[in-house]
Parts: structure tokens; sequence; C-alpha cells
């Protein structure tokens, strides 16, 4: 395992950015994620406007992966519709899965690619989906509400 | 002996990997085992195997031997009787027993269940459940800030309508113990029975039920250099003699008809289904490893090596430690890097082969009350050296700078 493949700069300033990193005023959405095994927890909040999500932030309490994952989750999938945003909730799972491998849908995951290595490290891939699984989750509600 | 020699009987501990060994630092969760473990379940699976208490050729004796043999090594081990040792999957286990069957038949709504914060889920969720079942309250004692349970918290809390005192023997996170001896006298005061949680205190000191003085006790073989899947619970005698059955099954009745039952007499009642013979046997291993090396030495080295992190880690201005340091503490140290999350730095020190726990340690509420979510823990066993300790600090120091982050 190498070290540097995982802490890339690309993940250690995104664990630390602030700039998703707040308690929105009036978010439409506002879905709790945990990681049990190790206590990671984000609060993602999502503001909607339709289906097209026009704002979203999260506070949370875990590893520079799960951290880093949801800002950078953050950052693709504002002004996304909620479908854009669950394709590629779907790319990045498949990513760490190992199931996705083009290169054009990697593609679409920006950032998010610094998280492929995280594959090779069973213990640490919930903290890199927790973001994403969370935004799962988030839609999932809102579609149910739809 | 040298470190060199106590490292030797761990094969796990001499296995190199790019050409450096592992330093392990998570006894609290699992122990490594020693060669003569291995070798002996290995042994019965080459030499004995059958299943016990159910034929009457050769083999299945001897595998009821190999099996009833750990039973009377684990009584001579703790000063009981052999029919007061009940076999379990694990500590766990032994005290969801306790909970499920004398807890069931003996709490009443109102009752209080009195537990420390420093439990261990595992001697919190079986009360937890319980009493919620039982319309019961479960109360709990906490640390004053020198990490202390005072006497004045016992006696408010441990109430006359206490049925229940249960409490870990020592902290899987801070490493501290209880005052066992004021809890076991309060409890017989106000007529509760004791379950104490000795699994993480019977790796590194000799555990005595007389001397103890509690109704049960329950601990784990993983812990102590044995096998994985074997837990202990004994109890004193007439409690385990009126209690009813937990699991129900295979060998563990007198006479079943359609629409009844008895049961056998200890232990055999609370032994529902085939038991694991193989692990019985690697326990017996383990429990001749300790006596053979001796609570004494086993105390005076890990003392050694304790004192020696403490200090050495005291040093280190990006790490935080937790927990008193004026009294004696046992196998564990809970500590973080500064401004780095625990799983994080535990990747880092893995890259070293450094084995530190991450997370909350199965001790939610402890870690709550210590206003952390979540932390890394050192714990150390006999096979530990100061030079574990240095390499610990050594990638202690490169998790900063690794996660981006500058000195402090």
């Amino acid at each position: 395992m190498e070290l540097d493949e995982i802490y890339t700069q690309v993940i250690t300033e995104n664990s630390r950015s602030k700039e998703h990193r707040y308690q929105m005023q009036a978010p439409s959405v506002v879905k709790e994620g945990v990681n049990p095994s190790c206590g990671d927890e984000i609060t993602l909040q999502l503001e909607l406007d339709g289906n097209v999500i026009k704002d979203a932030a999260f506070i949370g309490d875990g590893c520079a992966i799960s951290q880093a994952s949801a800002n950078i989750m953050i950052d693709l999938i504002k002004g996304k519709t909620t479908e854009e945003a669950k394709r590629l909730s779907g790319i990045f799972t498949g990513m760490i899965k190992g199931d996705v491998t083009g290169e054009d849908e990697l593609d679409e995951l920006e950032d998010a690619q610094a998280f492929q290595g995280i594959s090779h490290m069973p213990s640490r891939v919930k903290c890199a989906v927790l973001g994403w699984h969370t935004l799962d989750e988030a839609l999932k509600g809102v579609s149910e509400q739809q | 002996m040298t470190d060199e020699k106590i490292r030797s009987y761990f094969p796990q501990l001499m296995s190199e990997r790019g050409g450096i060994r592992p330093v392990y630092l998570d006894s609290a969760a699992t122990s490594q085992r020693p060669e003569e473990v291995i070798d002996a379940i290995s042994s019965f699976y080459r030499n004995n195997n059958a299943n016990p208490h159910r034929g009457t050729y050769t083999e299945a004796e001897d595998a009821t031997a190999v099996y009833e043999k750990a039973r009377t090594d684990t009584a001579s081990f703790i000063g009981a009787d052999a029919c007061d040792i009940i076999f379990t999957r694990n500590a766990s286990e032994s005290i969801n027993l306790v909970a499920y069957t004398w807890g069931m038949e003996n709490l009443r709504e109102g009752d209080r269940v009195v537990i420390t914060i420093m439990e261990h889920h595992s001697n919190l969720l079986p009360w937890q459940r319980l009493c919620r079942a039982k319309g019961a309250e479960l109360v709990y004692l906490y640390m004053n800030e020198d990490f202390e349970i005072t006497d004045r918290e016992i006696d408010e809390k441990v109430t006359s309508n206490t049925k229940i005192l249960a409490f870990t023997h020592v902290s899987n996170v801070l490493g501290i113990m209880s005052p066992v001896k004021k809890l076991t006298e309060k409890a017989r005061e106000v007529g509760a029975v004791t379950v104490v949680d000795c699994a993480q205190s019977i790796p590194h000191m000799k555990v005595d039920v007389k001397e103890m003085g509690a109704d049960f006790i329950a601990f784990s073989a993983h812990k102590m250099f044995g096998p994985f899947g074997l837990g202990v619970l004994w109890g004193r005698n007439e409690l385990l003699e009126e209690m009813p059955p937990f699991l129900s099954g295979g060998e563990m009745i007198e006479y079943v008809r359609e629409q009844d039952a008895t049961w056998a007499p200890l232990p055999a009642k609370y032994e529902a289904g085939t038991q694991d013979p193989a692990a019985a046997a690697g326990f017996s291993a383990a429990l001749s490893f300790i006596q053979r090396i001796g609570y004494d030495e086993i105390g005076k080295r890990e003392k050694a090596v304790y004192d020696y992190a403490v200090e050495r880690l005291k040093d280190l201005s990006c790490v935080e430690l937790y927990g008193p340091f004026d009294i004696e503490r046992y196998g564990a140290i809970p500590f973080n890097v500064k401004d780095v999350h625990p799983h994080d730095t535990a990747t880092v020190l893995s890259a070293d082969r450094v084995c530190v726990r991450a997370g909350h340690h199965c001790a939610q509420p402890l870690l709550k009350r210590m206003g952390l979510n979540s932390c890394c823990r050192a714990s150390f066993s006999v096979y530990n050296s100061k030079e574990d300790v240095d390499r610990l600090c050594e990638s202690l120091l490169k998790v900063r700078s690794q996660l981006g982050l500058g000195d402090v």
C-alpha cells in the first residue's frame, strides 16, 4: 500500500476545505449518514428547485477520506438534476467496487477519481462512499415524495 | 526472559513483510497466539476429531476428554468448580446468557440495573435491551474528573431496588480498573447480583472468583492467547442451578417429551448443540502458556512497556493522550494525533506495519462522555517491547505531514 496514492493533495486539501461545510439556512432535504464501524458521520443538506440541486452543503466528522469525498461530491452535484446526481453516484460506487473502469465514465467524476485507489483498501471503502450513500438515501426520500 | 525469546513464541510476530516485522499493538481486540496453542488446535483435528459427549468409540471419548479437560483447566485457573464453568462463544454471549436467563426471570418493572460508563457494548447492550423489555431503569456510574468512580457515586446510585450491578474489571479503552471491592460489597448490601466483564483484565492479571466475590464472571479465550470462538461464563452455583436454560437444543436435556422437557445438570444445561472441542484444546494450551510465563512476569513486562509508552508519547507534541496518569492502568492507551482523524492515523501507521485500533472501541457512551467521536488505541501484551513503542512513535511523527499538515 502506497500512502501517497491514498493521501493525495486532492484528498488532504478537500478533507479540510470549508467551502461546502456549513449549516444551510433552509435546506429542502437533510439526511444523516453514519459509518457505524468507525463513527464517521455527515449531515447532507440539499436545496432543491424542482428536480435541480440548486445548492448543497454538509457538516460532519470523520476521517480525511470520508470528509474529502463528501466535499468533492458536493462540487460535482451542485447544479445537476437529481437524476444526473444519482447517475454520478452509480459511477462512483462502481469505480470503488472496481466495476466501472471506462475512462469516459471516470472522467465525469473529475476530482472524485482520486478515490480510485481506495478500492484496494476494503476497510476504507465505507469512508469513501459515505457521502454518496447518504446522497442516494436523501434522493430516495425526494423521489418518494414526488 | 528476553524480548526476543517471548516474541519468538508467536509465529505471526516473527513474520516479515518487506523485511519488517509487525508491531502488534491491538491485543485488547485480540491477542496473538503462541505456537503451542496453534499446535493444540491442529492436533485435535489430526488425532482426536469426533463430536464430544456423543459417541462411545475411542475417538469420541478422546474428544470428550479434551473438551472437559479445558473446563477443569479453566476452573483451576480461576479458583472455581468445573461444573460452574460454562463455555460460550465469547464474553458477549456469556453476558447475554445472564441477561436473558437470570435477568428475564428476576427483573421487574421499576427495578434498576446499574453499570459503569466504561462498559464495552457487550456489557451494556444486553442490559439496555433487558431494561427496555422489563420496564426497568438502566443507571450509569460515572467517573469524576480524575477518572474515578467514587464511593459516593456508588452509594447514591446502587439503591435498594437495584437487582443487577454489571461492570468491567478493566476498561478496554482507558485501561483503568473498576473499584471491584466497593462494588461487590455494595451489591451484597442491597441484594443485587454482580456481573463482572473480565475480558480485558484476565489477559494481564490473576482473576480468582472467590477473591473477587462476584456472582458472574465473563471472559473470552481469544484475548488471552487462546482461540477465537470460545468464551467463559462462571456463575455462582446456586444461581446457575436455579436459572432456566439460555439456548436449547442438542445435549442440554435430561428428557424430552412431545410438550415439555427437563434439563441436563450443570454445565451441560447451558451448552446447547455441538461445542468446539478444538478451541477448547487450544484454550487449555493458552492457560498453560500463561501459567508457564506467570502473571508476575506478564505484569512486570507489561508495566515496563506501558510506562515507557506513556513517557515517550507524552513527549510527542503532535499526540494527545487521554486518561489519567497517576493511577495504575493495564493494557490500553487511548490517543489521537492532533487534527487527524484516528482512521487516517491508523492507516499511516499501518504502512510501517504498526497495528493500532482506531474507532469507538465498542464503547460509544464512554467516548461521548470523554468528548470524543473516536480515537486511536495502542494496547499491549506480554510480547510487546520498548522497541515496539519506539517504532510506534517514529511512525506517529510521520502522520501529520502525510496528511498535508505542518508541525505543532
